[in-house]
């Protein structure tokens, strides 16, 4: 029957989206050999046009909804919404990276068409069917995630950073891998809804223990790539070491892509046994909240602050998912888009205030940046006060959605335990503001460059996304309420 | 157009536009002022409405502001907020006003700040929705943190953060309880709620009542602040900027006890008059223990500071007596407060202005060098005192009246905060204002007109609300009888809820405590 099989024209449709990365990723390795140093910079543009029209294709793929390539990707609002985001995630660090580069003068092509090909994994993380393409997807993301990790193949941070990433990474996709094999040799299926038909049926579900095996090797996996605790060591040190550009991309893409696959594994194949997952989940959203929030307190860097909070915030996600309802699914979406323009927001301005070989990262070097430049300190500030998730902000809207999702689901003590980490969070991300605000400008802001066009469109984008969230949530939450209702419960 | 609407976003208005004045502008100032004046003048014609049908909602604007969630963004006012709405808006201009003397840097920013805040109080003051109000909550708290940490005192980075870490720990319990009152009701419009619960068709067991009260009481009691949680006030009041100060502690602390009146006391009858006890104890243990502070102080703002946490006591006291009285005088207590301590504010800004110091060391015999400073001040400290036909008399007694009915030693220990009150404010006095002058102050300036201009509403405020009170308690008790039936309605009173009709005042007063002692024995 599989030698027979015809793809019909509506499947590559269907994966638009991955083929316009694909096109522009191979293009750009061709003319990176081609272009001459000056022309370099015109490479980075061409791959911000290939993310737009990935984005386009994106959205005209879901004007066909359905299943492609016999069942192995499917495309639902779900999917299509973490497509979009993660190629937003794309947009914005491509931005931030244009004047980076030029700055560390390291522009090149071989840059962009990395994060092109690793936003191909994402978007096939966000659509995936089948543990195969679950497995083929995390390891295109990653493998293009770890190079870009060591970039900067001169400095030592960084290839400390890279080598971290890709054992630690490794290691953990091996678990996935396991799991994978598991389940197909207990059940002889890798496809999703297949699984969750098998494991449903208490006639023909394999036995129990072999099942809770599988679905824990898999929970390794994916908790380590969205940096959940007991296996988040590897996220504040591979964030301080990576280039900030590259931080913001590697805490918000691939983390996007990695929440949506494992709810859909975990919502769909392990759907039936949710009440003996569910337990787990709760410890490791507190665990992470907390190991998250408390290592963050007595952190001077800022990138190794952003990845501790990122560590809590992947907790706050986990909440949403340990509610294991449409309420919980819809949550975790808005919570992500929010999350993803703040901590891309927060690490570009780092970014730019770091200056050359970014040598200013401590928090003490954001001192007085509202009198060097009132604009950028503001936006700033409104990242991090979306961190803490004060209202009219984003952060805040997909708190309370959160939030109001675990109580709907009865956690009464995740959340009050939840919402106390996030007073406590209140405390390290106010020394950012503290710094910015009310302390006098110190050298790093004394000889702050001027703003790059492509950071400082970033920057503003970034800035009224999260504005955009917080004032009219309602721009995504009818969409990503209805898209949550693939998952039944 | 809506008038509440056009008093909340005109101040917005104004924040806005200062973002667009070059840096350190010299019309950044006239610009906030006008904005805060126009916000004032439009608040002005709520009042019609407002006393007309106190118990009601006027000028109310509803629309759907996040459907999926049935958040509505509802405004209104009635006979409780109208004068809170009043005195914020009456009292910012005045704090824009004082500044411009004070504030030397970064004033752009700074006049934003002060507009963006009096959005949020405003906001929290009418909002109808609880998520509005959250929203509102927050919202207010922003710019007060920075204007604290940004140009306070030398300890102002500490001042700052621990203003916001108290405030926001508060905040997150009262963000549980109301999702999950939303979760539970289905949408988060108060009078929906109110409905739904006095219908029965949402039931909350004394279980849930208590601890979603608790997550209310506490963010409350951070901002009154009710002791123990005060711990962040002085140092705050100390350490922020003058006008910050003003605010903080004329219109800010306000929004506690407002939670408490409008919220804690309707939503959860149940616990609120279980509860009553022991946060009656609270607000006494902080009139008392903030008096006690207060003498003991050496330095201006802290003293006047720690006056605030006494006199809040007796607003937190007059709320949980649940007795029309305690009501009234809490609320006419609380617009007294904002008046009076709002006026020591702005006077303890000029001695700083003069002197550079809030030491009360460093001051003496000032009377003799500024008769007008030293006048303005007394009356202003005769009003915080409490002295009969200035506003803060009318509220004291009324709360001691109502806090006989509900426990005649409530009443008794709480008296001892009104001569405590006495002590320290006119130790104080005397040691600022009397004496010799010392020498290094021999060139100290009366006040000038510019100076005048916002203590004297003030002075007159203080006089009317002391001398001819109808005007405000009468719409004030007609909404808070409809507020105080509210909270009564579904519960078993364990608390006597009324005096005795046609009993004489003096039986009425006494029997709470006698027949207690004769029917337990």
């Amino acid at each position: 029957m599989v030698g027979n099989y015809l793809v019909p024209a509506v499947d590559y449709l269907r994966i638009l989206p991955e083929i316009v990365l694909c096109i522009f990723g191979i293009a750009l390795m061709v003319l990176e050999a081609v272009t001459s140093e000056k022309q370099k910079a015109a490479l980075g543009w061409l791959s911000l046009l290939g993310i737009i029209g990935a984005f386009i294709a994106n959205l005209y793929a879901y004007t066909s909804p359905g299943f492609a390539f016999q069942n192995m990707i499917t495309v639902d609002g779900f999917g299509t919404f973490f497509r979009g985001l993660v190629l937003v995630v794309g947009f914005l660090c491509v931005l931030a990276s244009l004047g980076y580069l030029r700055r560390e003068g390291a522009e090149s092509g071989e840059y962009y068409s990395l994060i092109l090909f690793s936003l191909i994994g994402q978007c096939i993380l966000s659509t995936a069917n089948d543990l195969i393409m679950v497995f083929i997807g995390l390891e295109i993301s990653s493998i293009a995630t770890y190079i870009l990790a060591g970039f900067f193949r001169n400095d030592r941070r960084n290839n400390e950073s890279a080598l971290k990433y890709f054992l630690l990474g490794s290691f953990a996709t091996a678990f996935l891998l396991y799991g994978i094999a598991w389940i197909y040799g207990t059940t002889g299926s890798i496809n999703l809804d297949e699984l969750h038909r098998v494991l449903g049926d208490p006639s023909i579900a394999p036995s129990a223990v072999l099942i809770g095996v599988a679905a824990a090797l898999m929970m390794v996996g994916f908790a380590f790539k969205v940096s959940a605790a007991p296996f988040q060591i590897w996220a504040p040190d591979v964030y301080q070491g990576a280039s900030s550009p590259v931080s913001a991309f590697m805490s918000a893409g691939p983390k996007a892509a990695a929440f949506a696959v494992f709810l859909r594994v975990f919502m769909t194949a392990f759907g039936s046994i949710s009440s003996r997952w569910i337990p787990l989940l709760w410890a490791i959203a507190l665990l992470s909240m907390i190991i998250g929030n408390f290592g963050a307190l007595l952190q001077t860097n800022v990138k190794r602050l952003l990845g501790y909070s990122s560590i809590a915030h992947a907790g706050y996600i986990l909440v949403a998912f340990t509610a294991d309802s449409q309420l919980g699914v819809a949550a975790v979406m808005f919570y992500l888009a929010a999350y993803v323009l703040m901590n891309i927001g927060a690490f570009v301005v780092v970014s730019h205030v770091a200056s050359k070989r970014e040598r200013y990262v401590r928090i003490e070097d954001l001192a007085g940046l509202s009198r060097r430049e009132p604009v950028t300190a503001a936006f700033l500030a409104i990242f991090v006060f979306s961190l803490i998730g004060v209202p009219l902000t984003g952060g805040f809207f997909a708190k309370f959605y959160v939030f109001r999702a675990a109580l709907d689901a009865h956690l009464v003590w995740l959340t009050v335990l939840g919402l106390a980490n996030s007073a406590i969070a209140a405390y390290y991300y106010l020394k950012i503001v503290v710094a910015m605000y009310m302390q006098e400008p110190g050298e790093a802001t004394n000889q702050l460059g001027p703003l790059a066009p492509g950071t400082r469109i970033a920057i503003w984008a970034s800035a009224l996304g999260i504005l955009l969230l917080g004032i009219f949530p309602s721009v995504i939450l009818p969409f990503v309420s209805r898209s949550a209702m693939i998952f039944g419960h | 157009m809506n008038i509440l609407l056009l008093t909340l976003f005109l101040p917005l208005a104004g924040f806005f536009v200062l973002q667009f004045l070059p840096r350190n502008s010299k019309s950044a100032w006239p610009t906030a002022l006008i904005f805060s004046i126009a916000a004032f003048i439009a608040s002005l014609g709520l009042i019609g409405p407002a006393a007309a049908m106190p118990s009601q909602q006027s000028s109310a604007f509803d629309t759907l502001w996040v459907e999926s969630l049935n958040i509505h963004f509802h405004l209104a006012v009635d006979g409780i907020n109208i004068w809170l709405i009043l005195l914020t808006t009456l009292l910012v201009p005045i704090g824009i006003w004082i500044s411009e003397s004070l504030i030397k840097d970064r004033n752009n920013t700074f006049y934003a700040l002060i507009l963006l805040f009096e959005f949020g109080v405003l906001g929290v003051f009418s909002a109808f929705d609880l998520f509005v109000f959250y929203v509102f909550w927050e919202v207010a708290l922003i710019p007060m943190y920075i204007m604290v940490g940004g140009w306070g005192g030398a300890r102002r980075t500490y001042a700052a953060v621990k203003f916001f870490v108290f405030t926001m720990s508060g905040s997150v319990m009262m963000l549980a309880s109301i999702i999950y009152i939303g979760v539970k009701a289905g949408g988060f419009d108060y009078a929906q709620i109110l409905a739904a619960f006095n219908s029965g068709t949402v039931v909350l067991s004394s279980h849930e009542q208590l601890f979603l009260f608790l997550g209310f009481l506490v963010a409350f009691a951070v901002k009154v602040p009710i002791f123990p949680l005060h711990s962040w006030l002085p140092v705050t009041y100390w350490q922020a900027p003058a006008p910050a100060t003003f605010l903080l502690a004329a219109v800010m602390s306000k929004m506690g006890a407002y939670g408490l009146l409008r919220f804690c006391t309707t939503l959860f009858p149940t616990a609120a008059h279980e509860c009553a006890g022991w946060i009656a104890v609270l607000a006494i243990i902080g009139i008392v223990y903030g008096g006690l502070l207060a003498i003991v102080q050496v330095d201006l703002k802290k003293l006047v500071g720690y006056s605030s946490v006494s006199h809040l006591g007796f607003v937190v006291l007059g709320i949980f007596a649940f007795q029309q009285q305690g009501a009234d005088g809490a609320l006419f207590q609380m617009i007294a407060h904002g008046l009076a301590t709002g006026a020591l504010f702005v006077l303890v800004g000029y001695l700083e202005k003069r002197r550079e110091s809030t030491a009360i060391e460093d001051y003496g015999g000032v009377a003799k060098l500024a008769p007008g400073l030293a006048t303005a001040f007394m009356i202003a400290m005769l009003a915080s005192v409490g002295l009969p036909a200035l506003g803060n008399f009318v509220g004291e007694y009324l709360i001691l009246q109502g806090a006989a009915y509900a426990n005649f030693t409530w009443a008794a220990w709480a008296a001892v905060g009104v001569i405590l009150s006495i002590v320290y404010m006119l130790w104080m006095y005397q040691r600022t204002f009397l004496g010799k002058p010392q020498q290094d102050i021999a060139r100290f300036q009366d006040l000038s007109i510019k100076e005048w201009a916002p203590i004297v509403p003030l002075i007159i405020m203080m006089v009317w609300l002391g001398c001819y009170t109808a005007p405000f308690l009468q719409p004030i008790s007609a909404a808070n009888q409809h507020l105080l039936e509210r909270s009564n309605m579904n519960i078993e009173l364990k608390v006597r809820n009324h005096p005795p009709a046609n009993g004489t005042p003096g039986n009425s007063i006494l029997p709470a405590a006698f027949s207690e002692a004769r029917n337990g024995r």
